[in-house]
């Protein structure tokens, strides 16, 4: 999750009182987010990702002046027609179609506050923008710039501007490859003919969206009053909630905030719009789900906490909340105002019975034979490799895979147990034998109705110790299924991890359940086990099937 | 414990030693006049030691050994005297010598010289070949035992510092020669009676007591009148192992138990889901970065089968606009083909959500809880490991509320022992209310979070059930309780099975 990293005083200053470390603890803990650090000068927070517009020291402030009742209620933000247009080209329609603009004036920059900026840009870039797959976030300073800007598309050779942190000019192919940003961000453009392009009434060029600024019309300095935003991407209703994130970030900043025109080819609109949204909300179903009996005014007092307005059942959600979904999201922040430290735990009076899984019972109680044995239990992960799976066991079968695993040693999903015990003889040589182990795990093979991968509980045996045979593991087998009233028949057969002439199949009431055996010295030695190791693996699940029967 | 006690719990073997104690102290001596073997006589005085009825010195003490060769030319008498006896009634040439005899040509040379310095023979050259011819004194030495014959029949080890005149002369003559006497330091023991021994070898040792209850004395009751030897009951016995559960399981047990007495239903399920049942079903956006590769394992290849058109539809329309959950929706276009790719379960959610769409009106309330294993997408290292159990539960009833939700997980954690329980705002994209639950460390005095949990979304529970009533929810880790309780500091020590750690652990005691 995305830390957020806010500076001390300013964050201070934004909320308008000192606040002691302890009590800062509790309340960043308390509003649902996570503190990383704090000193003197910095807090670093971790801020859940329904929360983008808390990404910044003045969205974070915002919100927790309010939840310390130092300003609370809805913040209304003006908004002035600024009178310059964008002109969104029909080129764009297939590749990049929406952008949503606005101008804010009269920020005064310092390096502080260009650190804050740079930062809201990377942590939405992160998070809400996923990693600007969903959209793109570019602020220019409008001094820079004239009107009205056009938003089009050019063949990217066509394109051409010295990209931010470089030297030279360049064309947009040459960015994609030359470029740091360019190399980061080129595979968002990947198979386009041509690439989306903001070109001022200049014919400067401003950026190449999702991937770079120009590093003449497109950054800030400390000389910077204004700036020009866009977010660029594929739905326009979230590139308004994303900008209007930025802008009432950069009004908290000292900013005034401007519209813009958008001239798209089939109509006008116009950006940002930063009308508080209704949502209806019921005292009742409030007090439902919280287990509370709360009056509407102590409920119109809770929201004004969290920053909403209330009027008649009608919440107003501030532009920057694009997370209120469902009258159940104000119910959340409802209870968070009330603070769930407040929240008295209670367990329902009502009656119902705890049951437990047959077949986890059934499991347990073959364990328990087994540990009555000697057997000492052991716990192996799910997923392995096709060397141990069948390799070394000599074995010629296909694993399942998995498509993304991060290492050859853990890359396929076992289908069978033995390999996994296998697995743990040969790192306990050193250990004192005998060395008796049984598990029972889950393993896959293909089949199934539902995902196509069948799973199974096998349970695995083995006896290793000088003098083990395979008079040992019958004896055992013998015993457990004695234990839940069954009896084994044995057929010869050939198997290629085992001895031959010293492997069966086993059947119980007419169905095959398990492999019993010597393993062989080929296998024994590929695993580096130096005692020979008598075994069996029995299908649990099938077994549970003939006694459910 | 009094003498005659004493007396009871003496071995045969230390009956048969203690005497002898009386009068020698040496290892060797004691040895030989109780007519025991060495390795009984070694057993015999440490029960006695143990028994503070002897004190044993030690003394650094250099000592001759026999070498190889020592030993071997004991039995069949140094080369040197061989070789006369082959050459006694003739002479005879060096490649006729080598010709008769087992000697080999070190041993033949080493003679030559040896008996050249006793003047024993002559030596002459015939052509190119070398003469032996024995001498009078050469016949002489053939009849008498020479100085280092007698040392070699010396009884070994002999002290370094106890040799005589002519056994020092032997010595340094075979300190020449290869193997045949070597020094070493040992320890010599000097073994004295401590008062208590004393008393006990002075008084009359009866070697009457029986030393095993046999099925035959009980049978004929020849026990009867007999006294049975004292053991040393606080002497050190060898370990045994039993058979054990893993200690993992133990914990999972554990908890299952819990819910079990609060009245929960066990859900199973697969571990391989579809992504419907891992995410759409739970409203979790398909754009959203869990479902990237880096998080959740995917299997190649491999798609599943979506559940019945109905809730199919639903959830789409839920993800899209909101359905009529009274939700926006996450307002994309959702993809079934997406749905259907196949991952390891990231939580045991996916139990819960199944379980909800196959929920009839009359059996609610209804309450579940799971223990699984979940799969995340990570490099194992020691804070991190691909598999961990999930405590999954849910109480699906009309009048549920977040309080209770508060109320079961606070109850959970007492019995798991943790006497501070607390939650904290948080966020999941199925849940809401969502909070994440710290229990207080009591030996650390800190937080340790423990999983997530809140009420199902409408846009969740609506889609399966088909309509909107309070779901509690909680999908809980034990992870991180189960490690600090073996204190274990590695996690990849839970699942390293190391056979003398699983046989050494103790057992899960809650």
């Amino acid at each position: 999750m995305p830390t957020v990293t806010l500076n001390r005083k300013v964050f201070e200053n934004l909320v308008g009182k000192k606040i002691s470390d302890n009590e800062l603890k509790d309340r960043i803990s308390m509003i649902g987010t996570d503190l990383e650090s704090l000193d003197k000068n910095e807090i670093v927070v971790e801020i859940f990702p329904n929360r983008p517009d808390m990404l910044s020291e003045q969205g974070f402030g915002r919100a927790l002046s309010s939840f310390m009742d130092i300003k609370t209620g809805l913040k209304r933000f003006e908004v002035k027609p600024s009178g310059d247009k964008v002109i969104i080209d029909k080129s764009v329609k297939n590749i990049r179609p929406y952008t949503t603009c606005a101008i804010v004036k009269g920020l005064k920059f310092t390096d502080e506050k260009i650190r804050e900026l740079i930062q809201i840009q990377e942590k939405l870039d992160v998070t809400f923008c996923r990693k600007r797959k969903k959209a793109a976030i570019g602020i220019y300073p409008f001094e820079k710039i004239k009107t009205p800007i056009r938003y089009l598309a050019l063949k990217p050779e066509d394109i051409k501007f010295i990209p931010l942190e470089s030297k030279e000019i360049m064309n947009a192919n040459q960015i994609l490859i030359k470029h740091p940003t360019g190399r980061k961000y080129g595979h968002l453009l990947e198979g386009l003919k041509l690439y989306p392009v903001f070109i001022d009434a200049n014919n400067e060029v401003l950026s190449v969206p999702p991937i770079i600024n120009s590093d003449n019309t497109g950054r800030i300095t400390e000389n910077t009053t204004d700036v020009f935003i866009e977010c660029s991407g594929f739905d326009f209703k979230v590139l308004n909630d994303l900008l209007n994130i930025i802008v009432t970030a950069l009004e908290e900043m000292g900013g005034k905030i401007y519209s813009m025109e958008l001239v798209y080819p089939e109509k006008k609109r116009t950006t940002p719009i930063l009308e508080p949204r209704k949502m209806k909300i019921k005292t009742s179903y409030v007090n439902k789900i919280l287990g509370l009996d709360l009056k509407e005014k102590e409920i119109k007092k809770l929201l004004e906490r969290m920053g909403f307005g209330y009027n008649k059942e009608n919440v107003l959600i501030p532009p920057y909340r694009s997370d209120i979904l469902h009258e159940i999201d104000l119910v959340e922040d409802i209870s968070i105002a009330y603070g769930y430290e407040n929240l008295k735990p209670e367990i329902p009076n009502i009656a119902t019975i705890g049951v437990e899984d047959g077949f986890s019972k059934f499991k347990n109680k073959i364990s328990n034979i087994l540990v009555g044995l000697k057997l000492l239990e052991t716990n192996t992960y799910h997923i392995s490799n096709k060397q141990d799976q069948a390799n070394k066991m000599e074995l010629n079968i296909k694993p399942i895979e998995l498509e993304n695993a991060l290492t050859i040693e853990y890359d396929v999903m076992r289908s069978w147990m033995v390999p996994s015990l296998l697995g743990v003889l040969s790192t306990n040589k050193h250990n004192e034998y005998s060395q008796n182990l049984f598990e029972s795990g889950i393993v896959f093979k293909k089949g199934g109705s539902e995902t196509g991968v069948e799973e199974f509980t096998r349970l695995a045996v083995v006896t290793t110790h000088k003098d083990t045979n395979f008079t040992e593991v019958k004896q055992i087998l013998d015993y457990l299924l004695n234990g839940v009233g069954l009896k084994a028949e044995i057929q010869d057969t050939e198997h290629p991890s085992f001895i031959p002439g010293r492997v069966g199949r086993v059947s119980v009431n007419g169905k095959n359940v398990a492999y019993i055996g010597e393993l062989s010295p080929k296998v024994l030695s590929n695993w580096g086990i130096e005692m020979p190791v008598s075994c069996f693996e029995l299908n649990l699940t099938e077994l549970y099937k003939l006694i459910e029967k | 414990m009094d003498i005659k006690k004493l007396a009871e719990t003496l071995t045969p073997l230390e009956i048969k030693i203690l005497p002898v104690l009386k009068k020698y102290t040496s290892f060797s001596d004691i040895k030989d006049k109780s007519g025991i073997g060495e390795v009984e006589a070694s057993r015999a005085l440490k029960f006695l030691k143990n028994k503070e009825l002897i004190s044993v010195e030690e003394i650094d003490k250099e000592a001759i050994f026999l070498g190889e060769n020592g030993k071997k030319y004991l039995k069949t008498g140094l080369p040197e005297k061989r070789l006369l006896e082959i050459i006694k009634d003739e002479s005879m040439s060096l490649e006729e010598i080598k010709f008769s005899t087992t000697l080999d040509k070190d041993e033949i040379n080493v003679s030559i010289g040896v008996l050249k310095r006793k003047a024993a023979l002559d030596i002459f050259k015939k052509g190119n070949t070398l003469i032996l011819k024995i001498n009078d004194n050469g016949r002489k030495l053939l009849k008498k035992e020479m100085l280092e014959e007698q040392f070699l029949s010396k009884k070994f080890p002999i002290e370094a510092t106890s040799l005589t005149d002519e056994e020092r002369f032997a010595y340094d003559e075979f300190k020449k020669r290869k193997g045949i006497v070597k020094k070493e330091n040992i320890k010599e023991k000097t073994i004295f009676l401590t008062p208590t021994g004393k008393k006990l070898a002075a008084s009359k040792l009866s070697s009457n007591v029986v030393d095993k209850l046999t099925s035959s004395m009980l049978k004929t009751g020849s026990w009867k009148g007999n006294r049975f030897r004292r053991f040393d009951i606080k002497t050190k016995v060898p370990q045994v192992f039993g058979g054990k559960r893993h200690f993992m399981n133990e914990a999972t047990e554990y908890v299952k138990k819990i819910w079990l007495e609060l009245g929960f239903k066990e859900m199973t399920g697969g571990i391989v889901q579809t992504s419907f049942w891992n995410f759409d079903a739970l409203f979790t956006a398909q754009d959203h970065p869990i479902r990237d590769l880096q998080d959740t394992f995917f299997l190649k290849n491999s798609k599943g089968k979506l559940p019945s058109k109905e809730v199919v539809s639903r959830v789409k329309k839920t993800h899209e606009t909101g359905w009529t959950t009274g939700s926006k929706g996450w307002e994309y276009k959702w993809d079934p083909e997406e749905a259907r790719r196949n991952v390891l379960r990231t939580h045991t959610t996916a139990l819960s959500a199944k379980t909800i769409s196959t929920l009839k009106q009359d059996e609610l309330p209804a309450k579940y809880f799971s223990v699984g294993k979940c799969f995340r997408n990570e490099t194992i290292d020691w804070s991190h490991l691909f598999e961990f159990n999930q405590v999954e539960g849910i109480v699906v009833d009309p009048d549920a509320n977040f309080r209770h939700l508060i109320g079961y997980l606070k109850e959970f954690y007492h019995k798991m022992g943790y006497k501070d329980v607390r939650v904290r705002p948080a966020y999941f994209p199925y849940t809401e209310p969502s909070a994440e639950v710290d229990v207080l460390d009591p030996i650390h005095n800190e937080w340790i979070e423990l999983g997530g949990c809140g009420i199902f979304r409408p846009e969740v529970v609506k889609p399966l059930l088909g309509k909107d009533i309070p779901v509690l929810a909680w999908g809980l880790g034990f992870a991180r309780i189960v490690p600090k309780y073996y204190d274990i500091k590695d996690l990849r020590d839970l699942y390293k099975n190391d056979i003398k750690m699983l046989r050494g652990v103790k057992t899960w005691l809650k």
